[in-house]
């Protein structure tokens, strides 16, 4: 491997160096793997919910809620169905997956699942 | 209705302090202290001289003892145990009506328990183990200006822990150069930067020149990655008018995040700044330096565990709690007791991590624990398994001593940060697999490669038990 000097590439003018928190510094999940982290959102007993973004307009707090949260469902398929419908709707979207902690008040996980196409990309 | 009457002289403590029946009142403040007594003294004569010194008592009888009611506001030393390992000390547990306190008021509180007793000449040493304080008087304080929650949904950021980093050299940067440092870390990753305390307003770079900067910093790192970013800004100040008008500042151009140091600055400074990030929305950081003069010593002084509940009375969003790792056997328990005692609502006696007391919280807020201090990213998945996700990594040195640079090496350590917790969701041992975890995650990531290559990599087996408390023989 090579260890010389790398420039860090991000820019203002590059709609790709916008990041999304929790996992985006990762490459982004496939099917297999963002099972698992509904399994683990239904695991902690939280309430599941997808949203969704134009890639524009990601910095706001509040995306578009798909539907409403599936408050106390635990089918992870039918969680799984949930988010790849919002994703086939809005395909140029950004779409989150969060698990709302309704005891902590709190949403005890957020991440982007499905990365939208930013405008100019 | 009088039946006593005034007889002037010394008394034993113990004829009046020493009350091994009494049954704590839900409503009375509990304290544990150690007591090493001079050589001769009985344990309950010392219990008892450490009731009456830190309450109503004094060396002799006054007659105005007799004006008030002073079996009602006298503290009582209750009960008295062995320290395991240790012959020569021993635990006495006083409990103090709660109206001797005023409300509110930590800097009471302390002036109390922790005041003339300590230099009190029947015992060798001292040391305030911990301290409960009755829901009643925790309603009276005003607390985190924030707490754990109200800060994610600030920030943004959730289901996992925060990452930070202190600038440094700690000393000696301009304003424009420090402010490059935090841009170039801001933008590589990580959520905050922050002041080293011993930054407050010198020559080399004022503290209006430094927020300044500091702020396009943030503003710039903000639009390039889409992320909410901060920059604890150290309002620590010589007093109190000069701390609230660098406050002021802050909050005028907008700084999402202030810090100040809560034992240097004082307790009644660290209340008043709390209440004001409350009022003007400012997060705020707390740092402890001066807290190893107080907690160090096994015999004398004033534990962690009581700085740490003091901290969440008086108020802070963030607390600096150690980082376990590298230390010795024995901290890891000790630690996960204070960083429970900040950051959960109810906290059971449990002597395996030196909790003496229940203690409950009613709904004051939580702090973030802050693990800062020579880690790196191959200590990224212990910390996380120890610290969870309520908490603040700061990687110093582990960030800015990246071979190329500050926005590679914090890239590194968000990677590092965000494979770990995707594996722990996934069910896997990080203290166990931590090792393969980066190594997998570096794949995707050559900052996090070079990182790895920099720092040595440590071992993950950690001793799943250790003890606080030495056993007896």
């Amino acid at each position: 491997m090579t260890t010389e000097m790398q420039d860090y590439k991000s820019s203002l003018s590059d709609p790709a160096s916008r990041k999304l928190e929790t996992f985006s510094y990762l490459p982004e999940m496939g099917m297999d793997e963002i099972r698992k982290q509904v399994e683990y959102i239904v695991s902690k007993g939280w309430n599941p919910a997808i949203e969704h973004v134009e890639p524009e307009h990601a910095s706001d707090h509040y995306w578009y809620m798909w539907k409403l949260p599936m408050f106390g469902e635990s089918d992870v398929d039918r969680i799984l169905a949930e988010a790849e419908a919002c994703h086939k709707e809005y395909p140029d979207h950004h779409v989150r997956l969060i698990g709302y902690d309704n005891y902590r008040q709190t949403q005890g996980t957020a991440m982007v699942i499905f990365r939208g196409v930013p405008k100019g990309a | 209705m009088a039946k006593k009457t005034y007889e002037a002289g010394v008394k034993e403590y113990r004829e009046t302090y020493w009350d091994p029946n009494y049954t704590p009142k839900d409503t009375d403040i509990l304290a544990c202290f150690k007591v090493t007594p001079q050589p001769g003294v009985p344990r309950e004569e010392a219990a008892a001289a450490v009731a009456a010194e830190s309450s109503t008592g004094t060396w002799t009888t006054v007659w105005t003892d007799l004006l008030t009611d002073l079996d009602y506001y006298k503290g009582r030393a209750y009960r008295i145990e062995d320290v395991p390992g240790d012959d020569e000390c021993f635990y006495a547990f006083v409990a103090y009506p709660i109206d001797l306190f005023e409300e509110g008021s930590v800097v009471n509180v302390f002036t109390s328990l922790v005041g003339n007793v300590f230099g009190f000449k029947a015992i060798r040493a001292l040391r305030l183990e911990d301290v409960r304080f009755p829901l009643a008087y925790v309603m009276t304080c005003n607390g985190p200006p924030h707490g754990i929650q109200v800060e994610r949904d600030k920030l943004n950021k959730y289901g996992r822990p925060l990452l930070g980093c202190t600038i440094k050299p700690k000393l000696g940067l301009s304003a424009k150069n420090y402010g490059r440092a935090v841009y170039e870390c801001l933008r590589g990753g990580l959520d905050f930067t922050k002041d080293d305390e011993n930054v407050n307003s010198q020559p080399f770079m004022r503290w209006r020149e430094r927020y300044d900067f500091v702020m396009e910093a943030i503003l710039k790192a903000e639009q390039e990655t889409g992320e909410r970013k901060g920059h604890y800004l150290n309002v620590t100040a010589p007093t109190p008018d000069e701390m609230f008008k660098r406050a002021e500042y802050a909050k005028e151009i907008g700084a999402p995040i202030i810090m100040h140091d809560y034992l240097t600055g004082g307790f009644c400074a660290n209340t008043g700044l709390a209440q004001w990030c409350r009022d003007n929305g400012v997060l705020l950081h707390i740092h402890r330096a001066m807290h190893a003069v107080l907690d160090r010593h096994p015999r004398h002084g004033i534990h962690f565990r009581v700085l740490a509940k003091a901290l969440r009375l008086s108020g802070g969003d963030h607390l600096h709690t150690g980082t376990v790792v590298g230390k010795l056997e024995g901290d890891r328990q000790a630690t996960l007791g204070w960083i429970d005692l900040i950051r959960e609502k109810y906290i059971k006696e449990d002597r395996s991590r030196g909790i003496f007391f229940d203690q409950d919280w009613g709904h004051m807020p939580g702090v973030f624990a802050v693990a800062s201090g020579g880690i790196h990213v191959w200590h990224m998945p212990v910390l996380l398994s120890i610290f969870g996700d309520d908490a603040v990594f700061q990687f110093g040195g582990g960030t800015l001593g990246h071979p190329w640079g500050n926005a590679a090496g914090a890239a590194a350590n968000r990677v590092a940060l965000e494979a770990c917790v995707k594996a722990r969701n996934e069910g896997r041992e990080l203290e166990k697999e931590g090792g393969d975890i980066l190594r997998e995650a570096a794949k995707h990531s050559p900052e996090l490669r070079m990182a790895m290559e920099t720092w040595k990599e440590i071992k993950f087996e950690f001793e799943t038990v250790d003890k606080l408390d030495v056993a007896h023989k």
